[in-house]
């Protein structure tokens, strides 16, 4: 690298670019033609991207969605709280808390056994069907925002957890030499790195919550996905899930592409020999 | 720790034993550490030079035996670690400062949260010892911004921003390239120099015997020998203890 000649190494570059330039422009353009000839086109284009449909059906979609954000939000928050407490108590050490420990790794291991389409119906419809005062007279909203708290968080406890087992003990052993007791260790010294560690994990699994939103649908609420669905049996035409489809896309692209970002500056971090 | 005593016996080891699973590492240490003393550990690695230490800090539970400070038994089922700990400072070979915290923030962390001094007085305080070490400029980097050197200066300030009676150093410069040894043995000068209680493990044989009130040798879980540095540098009684120096010197450690 050192010898060689500073132009050669620009023009090589610049070789890069062109070269990408034109393999791109004849991959898509090929791929373009192809679909253009196929015989199944006019009808696809009619069906799914009617430009009239895809406007015609953008307002009730969006305003579906809008649940579909809010949903996400209030089940994040509450996902990141309870998992936290799950993986936390799972961490607990010695005899007295194995009762606990044992709570958690139950928990864990059925919420994350059963679909979430199953954990809805049984949610959504079998609670409010108990008619037992204080839980059964609640919204389906909120029974989808359970449901999906409780599946989820079992995902999530077990992402804290690797994220507090990859924290050094010695760093336990230098907190607890200064006198700081068990949870003043946790909270100052092992959960900051912890969590610091499974930012990026965290985020796919709410990419993953984002889409399950959709989900809830099936115990009653009008999300994206249900008003696509009445739009398309009004019309006939599918241009609504294109549009909810386009709407779910378009949020997640941002986070997958943070979580990249923070999984390259990890690597470069690693790599310069830090561990901040 | 009791309240206005001066107890002249500032560490005290009777019958400690101490295994892993199998592994009897320390069987049967008994060694009274006096106020201000300083006490060098030597012994091969694996010795339980370590574990020693870690047991005087509750770090490791005994197996038997009990160890008392300032006349406290604090082996005892009842005693709070915590309390104990605020007056035995360790420093690790592997400095094990927090990474996330800036030099100030890993200093003033325990003060804070564990004596409640108030944010202002604790800075100041540990602004005072940074600057006691040569580190006044390296208060707000993050360790790994730091030489091991000074790393490992920064975890002797941590300790001793609490305020111990005793500092417990376990081959605090076997990490560290060789140049930055003298460093953090001056640091170690100054506090035995000052009056600190200490118990050291160390392989710096030479700062041993410069710096050592009493050397202590240990072999298979006891021990072996102590004495004066000049009497066990010079005229080891036991045969083990001369071939563990003889190792040293070949390694040219001496
Ligand atoms: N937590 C532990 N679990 C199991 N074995 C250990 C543990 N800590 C130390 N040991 C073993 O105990 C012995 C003494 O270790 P240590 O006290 O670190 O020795 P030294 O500090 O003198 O090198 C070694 O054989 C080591 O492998
Ligand atoms: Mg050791």
């Amino acid at each position: 690298m050192k010898g060689e000649p500073r132009g050669s190494r620009m023009l090589g570059r610049h070789r890069g670019v062109v070269l990408s330039t034109a393999s791109t422009v004849v991959f898509f353009g090929l791929i373009v033609l192809f679909v253009a000839r196929a015989p199944g086109t006019p009808l696809i284009r009619q069906r799914f991207f009617d430009w009239a449909h895809l406007k015609d059906a953008f307002p009730s979609v969006a305003s579906g969605f809008l649940l579909n954000i809010r949903i996400m939000f209030t089940a994040e928050a509450m996902i990141l709280v309870l998992a936290l407490l799950l993986a936390i108590v799972r961490s607990l050490p010695g005899p007295v808390f194995f009762p606990f420990r044992l709570v958690t790794i139950a928990y864990v291991d059925l919420f994350r056994g059963i679909p979430l389409i199953l954990v809805l119906f049984l949610i959504g419809f079998g609670v409010p069907a108990l008619s037992l005062p204080g839980i059964s007279g609640y919204d389906v909203v909120t029974y989808g925002i359970v449901s999906l708290v409780l599946v989820y968080s079992a995902y999530v406890a077990e992402v804290y957890r690797a994220g507090i087992d990859s924290v050094h003990e010695s760093q336990t052993a230098a907190a607890r030499s200064l006198g700081l007791s068990r949870w003043k260790a946790l909270r100052f010294v092992v959960l900051p790195q912890a969590i610091r560690r499974v930012v990026p994990p965290l985020l796919n699994d709410f990419i993953g919550l984002q889409k399950d939103t959709a989900l809830v649908s099936v115990i009653g609420p009008i999300e994206a996905a249900r008003q696509a669905e009445n739009y398309g049996s009004q019309t006939f035409n599918f241009a609504g899930y294109v549009v909810a489809a386009f709407l779910f896309v378009v949020m997640t692209i941002p986070l997958a592409r943070f979580v990249d970002y923070l999984l390259a500056r990890g690597r470069r971090r690693r790599q310069a020999g830090g561990v901040r | 720790m009791s309240v206005g005593t001066e107890n002249a016996v500032a560490i005290r080891l009777e019958g400690v034993h101490k295994s892993f699973g199998r592994l009897a590492v320390l069987r049967g240490i008994d060694l009274d550490v006096a106020r201000h003393e300083v006490i060098c550990l030597i012994g091969a690695s694996g010795s339980g030079k370590s574990t020693m230490l870690r047991c005087i800090n509750l770090l490791e539970r005994i197996d038997a035996g009990r160890i008392e400070v300032d006349g406290e038994e604090i082996t005892s089922e009842y005693v709070n670690a915590n309390r104990v700990r605020r007056h035995v400072g360790i420093v690790f070979q592997a400095f094990n400062l927090f990474p996330h915290m800036t030099v100030l923030r890993n200093i003033t962390l325990a003060p804070r949260e564990v004596l409640g001094v108030r944010r202002e007085a604790a800075d100041a305080a540990a602004r005072q010892l940074l600057e006691r070490f040569g580190l006044e400029s390296k208060e707000t980097e993050y360790p790994d911004r730091l030489s091991g050197g000074q790393q490992q200066r920064v975890a002797i300030v941590r300790a001793l921003a609490m305020n111990p009676d005793i500092m417990l150093l376990d081959e605090v410069t076997s990490a560290l390239d060789p140049e930055l040894v003298a460093e953090v043995l001056n640091v170690i000068r100054s506090l035995a120099e000052a009056g600190m209680t200490m118990v050291i493990a160390t392989h710096e044989m030479g700062f041993a015997r410069d710096i050592a009130d009493r050397v202590c040798f240990l072999d298979a879980g006891v021990i072996l020998e102590q004495g004066p540095p000049g009497a066990i540098f010079t005229a080891p009684q036991h045969e083990r203890t001369s071939q563990f120096l003889q190792r040293i010197i070949e390694a040219g450690r001496l």
